[in-house]
């Protein structure tokens, strides 16, 4: 805000025409619209932020933001409470369990079918291509309970899994690889179709096969899609609470660490203090993959294959 | 042993889109030979068939004496520059050239010795490390050279690789790509618009247009016997006289011109046509002569061109640079009748 009022200000002396009033009040309107943006997003994290520090009583009593002004009263027994609960630790094993082959599995075969769908021709590619994009609009919650009935027909869930020695996450892999293909190959396939069509050609002449040429020469040059994609996928299948309860209900040995902290607070709300507390903790881990993957948002990766 | 034969080629996209009709070609070992057209007469998609990026529709392509029509491009033993070079951009120049080594599962050693020598015939020793990005224009057309070099191919394909460098980058590849040409005695095939890389490049030129071969030969010998009309407009700068003319009794007579043809025709109608430098400013005795009012005057220190007004028709005159000429002026000049040629007004082949 103190840009947007601070700017016309500091200039008024280098002219008024009505063209720089246009211009200005543009630029003044979208700074407020941007701040005020990051403000509706940024302000309540902050307050989950302040809470998870303050005591229970103090939550119950007042706002976050009376936290602000002194007498300053913060503890870390939120989080020293909420690391002792129960079966955390479980529960972030699980979703490690979960998460990693529910990213890997999509985003794999998403960059296959990516590549078919761009670069190779086929008899009604275009008419799959479309069934797979009208996909996008299907609702998760119609696909719970058939899903569920033909996976416990299959005999996918957890304890069934378990006793015949596969892992139980199973049916979690398979549900969220299946959500999550649509949107992947369509993203992907739209980036790899804008790769230039003379590489391949190129690639083509130079003896490279259909395998070679997606390892070597379209995986590479994705490198920043593939990236975003892992994130999203990882973001999704981290946050997810509702697939998990539908799929393997409330098994404690197979929920993810969102489960766990719901679970965290009881029936009436009590011991929200604590679900503060574990929302800032389970958030490192998407934090972590972000920062660490965001290095591959590289700008220009094609740039020297084909302009003069 | 690596000659190239299009017979009776066709390509066709639909039953009404066909982009080249019937084209026969018959390409020499270790010749260079330039296709040359206006953009959309077919010549790409000509190169292209050969190197197996587009079927072919009807018709036989061969290198040496075996069929390619159903061989991969891979093994085709064949290499190709592209227009916009496709440089795999994520890989260092050395590896850009390396890869259809590799491709071949060839030895390291074997690879390195021929990156290496590409590289020195190239200039390109001091930039095997980098990324192509890291390149200019010219050194990424090296690049894309070299990557054809190093396979050692049976046959060089080049589309239009000169287009997207500047005007003296242009003129210097043009004579190192003859150098190489000579240097690695293959076969070159190398397309392009423009007419001059064709005249100064080929050892022999086909010209196309409209998915029709309009005419195939050395570049002397298509600049004075052009086939027909559209050859003679295309080749050459600035381009051939062409006035309409009607003969009678072995002499064509023009709005402002009148000459006795050298030969006789059979057509009683046509198009006569002479280039600007088979105009003299000097009159042979009882040679054709012509009334030019001038419009314009082009002094480029060695030629001096002058466009004008013959009769109804616009010609333009190459003259003696020491000829003093004023825009307005109206001056006489002759005909040299051996740079002379006549085209039927039907068919548009050359008569003369």
């Amino acid at each position: 805000m103190s840009v947007a009022a601070a700017s016309p200000t500091s200039s008024v002396a280098v002219t008024w025409s009505p063209r720089w009033i246009t211009d200005r009040l543009g630029s003044v309107v979208l700074h407020i619209v941007v701040i005020s943006l990051t403000l509706a997003w940024t302000v309540p994290t902050l307050g989950l932020l302040i809470t998870s520090f303050r005591l229970p009583a103090d939550i119950a009593n007042s706002g976050w933001w009376t936290a602000l002004a002194p007498p300053f009263r913060f503890t870390l027994d939120n989080y020293s409470q909420m690391l002792s609960a129960s079966n955390l630790g479980q529960g972030l094993f699980n979703s490690f369990m979960i998460s990693i082959p529910a990213v890997i599995i999509p985003v794999t075969m998403a960059a296959f079918a990516a590549y078919a769908f761009a670069w190779m021709k086929f008899p009604g590619r275009d008419w799959i291509f479309l069934a797979l994009v009208g996909l996008l609009a299907v609702p998760l919650q119609l696909t719970f309970i058939p899903v569920t009935t033909e996976f416990v027909k299959l005999g996918f869930t957890p304890d069934n899994l378990q006793s015949i020695g596969l892992p139980p996450f199973i049916p979690l892999w398979l549900a969220h690889a299946g959500y999550g293909l649509p949107f992947s190959i369509y993203l992907l396939s739209n980036f790899f179709r804008a790769l230039p069509s003379d590489l391949f050609e190129s690639a083509e002449i130079d003896g490279a096969g259909m395998l070679t040429v997606f390892f070597r020469i379209v995986v590479p040059l994705s490198v920043p899609a593939i990236a975003s994609l892992v994130i999203f996928q990882f973001l999704w299948v981290w946050n997810d609470l509702l697939v998990a309860l539908i799929y393997v209900g409330g098994t404690p040995n197979v929920a993810p660490v969102t489960v766990s902290l719901v679970n965290l607070v009881g029936s009436e709300g009590q011991n929200y203090q604590l679900l503060t507390a574990a929302a800032f903790f389970s958030m490192i881990v998407p934090l972590v993959v972000f920062l660490s993957l965001q290095r591959y948002f590289v700008r220009g990766i094609l740039a020297g294959s084909v302009k003069g | 042993m690596a000659s190239v034969t299009y017979d009776h080629v066709v390509k066709r996209y639909t039953a009404d889109l066909t982009v080249v009709k019937d084209f026969n070609v018959e390409i020499k070992d270790k010749e260079f030979m330039v296709l040359v057209g206006p953009s959309g007469c077919g010549k790409s998609t000509a190169l292209r068939m050969l190197a197996g990026l587009e079927a072919i529709s009807e018709g036989e392509i061969r290198i040496g004496d075996r069929v390619v029509n159903n061989v991969a491009a891979k093994d085709r033993d064949i290499a190709m520059v592209f227009q916009s070079y496709a440089l795999y951009p994520h890989m260092s120049v050395y590896d850009n050239m390396a890869f259809p080594l590799q491709m071949q599962h060839m030895k390291k050693d074997e690879i390195e010795k021929r990156v290496k020598n590409a590289s020195r015939i190239l200039g390109l020793d001091n930039f095997l490390k980098r990324k192509p990005r890291a390149l200019s224009g010219g050194q990424r057309q090296r690049v894309a050279l070299g990557r054809a070099i190093v396979r050692s191919p049976k046959v060089f394909l080049l589309d239009e690789p000169l287009s997207n460098l500047d005007a003296k980058l242009r003129g210097q590849t043009r004579i190192e790509l003859q150098k190489l040409h000579r240097d690695l005695e293959t076969t070159f095939i190398y397309v392009t618009h423009d007419q001059v890389e064709a005249m100064t490049m080929g050892d022999r030129i086909a010209i196309m247009n409209a998915g029709i071969l309009q005419q195939v030969g050395t570049p002397g010998d298509i600049y004075d016997h052009p086939a027909n009309l559209f050859v003679a407009g295309f080749i050459g700068s600035p381009t051939m006289n062409f006035v309409p003319a009607t003969v009678d009794n072995g002499t064509a007579k023009a709005s402002g011109l009148e000459v006795k043809l050298p030969k006789p025709v059979s057509a009683a109608k046509g198009t006569l046509g002479f280039r600007p430098e088979a105009v003299t400013d000097r009159v042979v005795d009882g040679g054709p002569s012509m009334k030019m009012k001038v419009d314009v005057v082009e002094r480029l220190g060695s030629d001096q061109f002058l466009y004008g007004q013959v009769g109804t028709d616009q010609v333009t005159a190459r003259v003696d640079p020491r000829m003093s000429v004023q825009p307005g002026d109206t001056v006489q000049l002759g005909l040299d009748t051996r740079g002379l040629h006549f085209f039927d007004a039907e068919t548009e082949k050359a008569l003369i």
